[in-house]
């Protein structure tokens, strides 16, 4: 089944929420509008006021209640607009949703999920595009998770539902629309495990979210300039899955890492630490990282454009890394 | 007379009446709050116990009201000032006890310290470190009995300090818009860790918190454990008929200082004797039940003597317990084992 990026969202969480009464959505404009994105259509008509509801402009306030909601057994999705705005409710995921269980002495568990759009979006500057998911995966207690084609959006969004922790859920206001194919019935992709979306002998490239498809487009180009590229998408940040990784590393000997969000401490810093404490000797040359330009977004096209990894920046990269620059 | 001829007997206290029973486990209540956080500031002064440690000495009332105007089923959530809540809960002593000691037993298995206490069997959810974050969670848990439908009510309790907080107005805005059945309670001791009430707040009358939100107030005596119980139960009828959220406003006062760390020199002496000598929540309830001719004050120095020897015991027996074991280090980060994250990052294999 062809379905969009959107689509396979809405059918986890509506497949979810028929499975199990606990499960409710909360957010702003998730009933009555729709969902600002249209990730929840029709949920209102579907399962009513009581299970899909909308929330006044306060993310820290219904973060909040999601945490209490959540320490009593049931199961809420809490959805952030976009990602940004969960700034305001850090309080509640880092120092509530993620240590409760530890603090509480394993007495309280916070099964939910935050959800929403992350990412670069379109021109529409520094606070509405950037990437968190390195300050969200720093957390024990968390889970982080980022799909990045509708396929394993549905199956990763129903496994974060059924998780018996906090899932940090950060989607890609571009990727919305895309268009891909994903299995008919129950489609479950366990958390903590990456998918090799290439096989490839030359190079690994490691790549979450939308830069995934940067990463595949990528390796078509470099296939066409004789480098058989590897490119491998984690899915989930957090856990990290280190072994499929490492096992690409082991073939391949050289390694890229990409991702929309500044260089400092970011994902492709943890990927490189873990391949030099852990996989040293299998690797041929310096793991090179392709990150966003460290600074605020900016509103024009041409600046707008260059903060961000191109995909001819990945193909540069992989053939530095290759000694064929 | 003793206690026991005088089963019978009991305050009638603005048409409530209060038994002799009752009347015993309200004052034995807060008298053992009492002396366990004077036994917890020695411990601290010891070195005994580490970090942060908030006591709750003056505000007994206020803990053991809460607790009787209450049902065991209805939730509770407060500050990092928690002790005496906790104890008051029917939460085992001893445990808390370890808990501050950061030993085995520990309540929370010493991983929370004094300002984490959870005990999910009494329905008591933490024990919560930064000031206000407790109060959205609160609303989590009123909305939880909405979802359901499960006849509870949330209290949730911040101080005069917490009640500054955005997140307290949040919350506000969304229990009185779902009409949550949830009593928000402001134990107003009148000092946010060195700040006076009026240096903080441009309305000092709390109660009145909730006017924008349509969220009635009610201010109540919280030296006095008669009057604040019995019209805090009619908050909790207010939360559970379905009306709504009702802030209460409980007038109280700390002996000590904000923590162990603060000599509290902001305060003059004649000002915390006028609070300790004059409105002593545990001298007024024991002036009352001997008034009452239901005690002696015989009897009060014997059971003051019961108890000092019980919080003793609870001490030594927590001090005997081991630290917590190795491996719990690693445990109650996550709810099922996650492969490979542990150790994180580990050794090199």
């Amino acid at each position: 089944m062809k379905i969009t990026y959107r689509e396979a969202l809405n059918q986890a969480m509506c497949e979810e929420m028929e499975r199990d009464d606990r499960v409710f959505l909360m957010g702003e404009e998730v009933a009555e509008y729709n969902g600002a994105y249209k990730v929840s259509q029709g949920m209102l008509d579907k399962f009513g006021p009581k299970r899909v509801i909308d929330t006044p402009i306060t993310e820290l306030g219904f973060a909040g209640l999601g945490v209490g909601a959540a320490m009593t057994g049931l199961r809420p999705i809490i959805e952030f607009m976009t990602w940004n705005f969960a700034i305001l409710a850090l309080d509640q995921i880092v120092n509530a949703a993620a240590k409760m269980k530890y603090m509480s002495g394993g007495q309280y568990s916070v099964p939910m999920v935050f959800r929403g759009a992350g990412g670069s979006a379109a021109r529409v500057g520094a606070q509405h595009s950037q990437s968190l998911e390195n300050w969200l995966a720093n957390v024990p207690g968390l889970k982080v998770v980022m799909p990045s084609n509708p396929a394993d959006a549905k199956g990763l969004l129903k496994a974060a539902i059924r998780d018996n922790d906090t899932v940090v859920f950060i989607e890609n206001e571009i990727n919305y629309g895309d268009v891909g194919t994903v299995p008919d019935g129950e489609y479950i992709i366990p958390l903590g495990k990456a998918d090799v979306k290439r096989v490839g002998n030359d190079v690994t490239i490691v790549a979450h979210s939308r830069m995934t498809g940067f990463a595949l487009a990528a390796a078509e180009e470099l296939a066409k300039q004789g480098i058989d590229a590897e490119v491998i998408d984690p899915r989930t940040i957090r856990p990290l899955d280190e072994t499929t990784i490492l096992r690409s590393v082991a073939k391949t000997n050289r390694v890229v890492t990409v991702e929309e969000g500044w260089r400092f401490a970011g994902i492709g810093a943890e990927i490189s630490a873990r391949i030099m404490e852990k996989g040293f000797d299998d690797l041929d040359a310096p793991v090179i990282r392709v990150t966003g330009k460290e600074v605020p977004m900016a509103y024009a096209a041409n600046l707008e454009a260059m903060t961000l990894p191109s995909v001819a920046d990945i193909v540069e990269a992989a053939r530095v890394v290759c000694g064929r620059a | 007379m003793s206690a026991e001829q005088n089963q019978g007997a009991g305050i009638m206290h603005d048409g409530v009446f209060y038994n002799a029973e009752t009347l015993h486990q309200m004052h034995d209540s807060m008298l053992f709050i009492r002396r366990f956080e004077e036994k917890a500031g020695q411990m601290y002064g010891l070195k005994k116990i580490g970090g942060f440690c908030h006591l709750c000495n003056g505000q007994e009332a206020v803990c053991v009201g809460l607790h009787h105007a209450s049902e065991p089923t209805d939730y509770m959530m407060t500050s990092y000032r928690d002790h005496g809540h906790i104890l008051a809960r029917g939460s085992d002593p001893t445990a808390v006890m370890a808990e501050l000691l950061g030993r085995k037993g520990g309540i929370v298995k010493g991983k929370g310290g004094s300002m984490h206490m959870f005990d999910i069997t009494k329905n008591f959810a933490g024990g919560n470190g930064i000031v206000g974050e407790q109060v959205p969670i609160g609303l989590g848990f009123g909305f939880s009995s909405w979802y359901r439908n499960d006849g509870r009510v949330t209290i949730c309790i911040m101080g005069d300090g917490g009640i500054n907080q955005g997140a307290v107005y949040e919350s506000f805005n969304m229990a009185a818009l779902w009409k949550l059945p949830i009593v928000f309670v402001v134990e107003n001791n009148q000092y946010a860790m060195g700040t006076s009430l009026d240096r903080a707040s441009a309305e000092t009358q709390l109660f009145k918190r909730g006017i924008s939100f349509k969220i009635p107030g009610m201010k109540i005596d919280g030296m006095d454990v008669l009057e604040f119980e019995r019209k805090m139960r009619t908050a909790m009828a207010h939360a559970r008929s379905g009306e709504g959220p009702i802030l209460v406003e409980a007038m109280t006062y700390r002996y000590r200082g904000h923590s162990m760390s603060d000599p509290a020199t902001y305060r003059s002496r004649a000002e915390v004797d006028e609070w300790r000598t004059g409105r002593d929540p545990i001298a007024r309830i024991q002036g009352q039940m001997i008034e009452a001719g239901i005690a002696t004050e015989e009897d009060f120095k014997q059971k003051d003597r019961d108890i000092k020897k019980e919080v003793a015991a609870v001490a030594k027996a927590a001090e005997e317990q081991p630290e917590p074991d190795a491996a719990e280090l690693w445990t109650d980060v996550y709810s099922d084992p996650i492969e490979g994250a542990y150790p994180y990052p580990g050794k090199v294999s």
